[in-house]
């Protein structure tokens, strides 16, 4: 493969992780942005979105489209049990407690994945055939096409729900302010329970779409979530544009960094990206630098 | 009058510790079990590490989750150096934890000028490169497959090889460690400490050089893990990088907090429970990782103290006097 045509497949195939590193980091970002928790347990609704579908289709035999919806409904259903259990009976909570309840979860919830589904890797038929397609001289997968076209939709159909639908803007109400939310008769015990809702689906949904292409088990949450995580960072933590901008370049940073230095060191490339970036400019690249008040 | 006060406390937490010491150095004459041995060896360096982690997370504030890499970095050096380079493991594990040391307070500067859940995923993310470079350095540490062969601490002649021997050895460097740390704990640095964790801009207004202590305590808590990481290389004789992933930093973040953030004995608590429970639910292997996620949710939510001060409250509530029935309380 000449070298033009190895670059063009680096920045392809790191396109698609970035989109889903993308949907990833949206998941962080809408809880942050109406809680101010960082749910460390996002990673594990993206594990549980490949997983349920892959027991759905396999095991229980269900057609591609129900096993999705099966999956994303169980997925959402614990993303709202967590939040109802976990998360809303603590109004007092430091920020300490409220990181070691969610790490908690996400460790309960891959725990339990292990103790139902075992510790293999699944694999999970691709949408619509393994055809590969040529463009400007790399290959991709049927699959890729799925994930650009259903991350595209997410984020419009997001842009669309927070700036144009009552609840969307309710919900970016409490983002600015919990109490002025409040204040103005917004319930926001019930936005903080969407947020978990509409993250956890986004999550299951991200799950979903990749298990194809890089196979799933009870164990992939963790680097998923942290490089949504990174995704979200490098955004400044929007649930939109720069998100969706953070998690490409993470993607093709890894990606380029896999393919032309070294492989067995790929998630150590996002990682050093994911501490540089938190060192050097942790609002993001899109944000100005915010002052807390003390 | 205050300087009384004070040398009845330090008194009386000499006292403590002093009884705790007698009763540890004491068991292996009463428990002839090697087994049993086997794990309160463990427990020994698990405390260890709580310790370390205790005077980061407890006292300053600042959470880590990444704690296990400094453990491992401690057992490697000291494992490459005397496995690979034959160099005097007494010296091999002072020059590892010279330079975790320094690697901690050159990489502190930067990490903790993030605050909650940002150093939470530096530490994370840290954590797991550590992790990803000790599998993939395979020259260096032997990969996946560990690094065997390395030999057990020696004085003179007389070599530390079996498990009375090494529980002695390790229990004498935590114990010296419980100590420091109890006397840092009511120096002026444990206050400051305690400062910084309540509201550090207060602290600084205070005159607390917080950027500096923050650098050094992790650093301290860096070194305790690594030497806690070359007596682990040295009892074991063989280390794989299995033991020092994010699992095992999350083992010991539910130990310190179950144990009792900021309390030295309540990581003892914490180490020994958490070393001995696995072992009591060998049937039960596989749940581990569900009962830790249970375990931290349950435990910050119901008792956010650790069990150390549910304990003291418990004691307290028992024995104070109860007050008399009805109105008539006076006299």
């Amino acid at each position: 493969m000449q070298l033009s045509e190895q670059l063009a497949q680096y920045l392809l195939s790191g396109l698609s992780t970035g989109a889903i590193y993308a949907l990833i980091g949206f998941g962080f970002a809408i809880i942050y942005n109406t809680t101010s928790i960082i749910n460390f347990a996002q990673g594990e609704f993206v594990m549980l979105g490949g997983m349920i579908s892959v027991y759905f289709l396999s095991v229980l035999k269900f057609p591609l489209p129900l096993a999705i919806l099966a999956a994303i409904s169980i997925a959402t259903a614990t993303g709202a049990i967590f939040e109802r259990l976990a998360i809303r009976p603590l109004k007092q909570a430091t920020h300490l407690n409220l990181i070691i309840i969610t790490i908690g979860g996400s460790i309960l919830i891959r725990g339990l994945a292990m103790l139902l589904w075992g510790k293999d890797t699944h694999a999970m038929p691709t949408f619509s055939g393994n055809e590969p397609l040529n463009l400007a001289g790399a290959t991709i997968l049927p699959q890729n096409l799925w994930i650009f076209g259903i991350t595209l939709m997410i984020i419009i159909g997001n842009k669309l729900f927070f700036n144009y639908s009552i609840t969307g803007k309710a919900m970016r109400a409490c983002a600015c302010n919990r109490t002025a939310a409040s204040l103005v008769g917004i319930d926001v015990r019930r936005m903080v329970l969407f947020s978990f809702v509409i993250s956890s689906a986004l999550g299951s949904m991200a799950g979903i779409i990749i298990a194809p292409l890089t196979m799933t088990s009870y164990d992939v949450g963790i680097m998923l979530g942290l490089k949504g995580f990174c995704a979200a960072i490098i955004g400044g933590m929007s649930s939109g544009f720069g998100t969706v901008v953070g998690g490409l370049l993470l993607g093709i940073l890894e990606s380029f960094g896999a393919g032309l230095i070294s492989s067995g060191y790929k998630d150590a490339i996002a990682f050093i990206i994911l501490l540089l970036i938190l060192f050097i400019r942790p609002q993001g690249l899109f944000k100005k630098a915010e002052t807390e008040r003390v | 009058m205050l300087n009384k006060l004070l040398g009845f406390i330090v008194k009386r937490e000499l006292l403590k510790f002093l009884i705790f010491a007698a009763i540890l150095l004491l068991i292996p004459f009463f428990f002839e079990g090697g087994y049993l041995l086997n794990i309160l060896l463990f427990v020994g360096i698990h405390t260890m590490l709580a310790i370390g982690l205790n005077l980061l997370l407890g006292f300053a504030g600042q959470i880590s989750l990444g704690h296990a890499a400094f453990f491992g970095l401690g057992a490697y050096l000291s494992g490459i150096l005397t496995a690979t380079y034959s160099i005097n493991p007494w010296l091999a594990m002072f020059m590892a934890a010279v330079v975790v040391g320094i690697m901690a307070f050159v990489i502190g500067f930067p990490i903790l000028k993030l605050k909650g859940h940002y150093l939470a995923m530096a530490t994370l993310g840290l954590g797991i490169i550590i992790y990803i470079a000790f599998n993939e350095a395979v020259d260096l540490t032997g990969g996946p497959s560990g690094l065997s062969g390395i030999p057990n601490l020696s004085l003179g002649h007389f070599i530390f090889d079996s498990d009375l021997k090494n529980y002695y050895l390790i229990w004498t460097f935590t114990l010296v460690t419980m100590l420091l740390s109890i006397n840092l704990a009511h120096s002026r640095i444990g206050r400051a400490l305690r400062a910084i964790h309540d509201s550090e801009v207060a602290a600084r207004v205070m005159g607390v050089n917080a950027r500096l202590l923050k650098v050094q305590i992790f650093s301290l808590s860096a070194v305790i893990s690594a030497i806690a990481g070359s007596l682990y290389a040295h009892t074991m004789t063989f280390i794989s990088p299995a033991s020092f992933g994010f699992n095992f930093s999350v083992e010991l973040l539910t130990m310190v907090v179950i144990g009792g953030l900021g309390s030295i004995y309540g990581s003892f608590l914490g180490a020994a429970l958490l070393t001995l429970l696995p072992e009591m639910l060998r049937a039960f292997q596989d749940y581990d990782i569900v009962i830790y996620g249970l375990l931290l949710i349950l435990m910050t939510m119901f008792m956010p103290g650790g069990l150390v001060r549910c304990f003291s409250a418990f004691v307290v509530a028992a024995i104070s006097p109860k007050k008399p029935e009805g109105g008539k309380g006076s006299a």
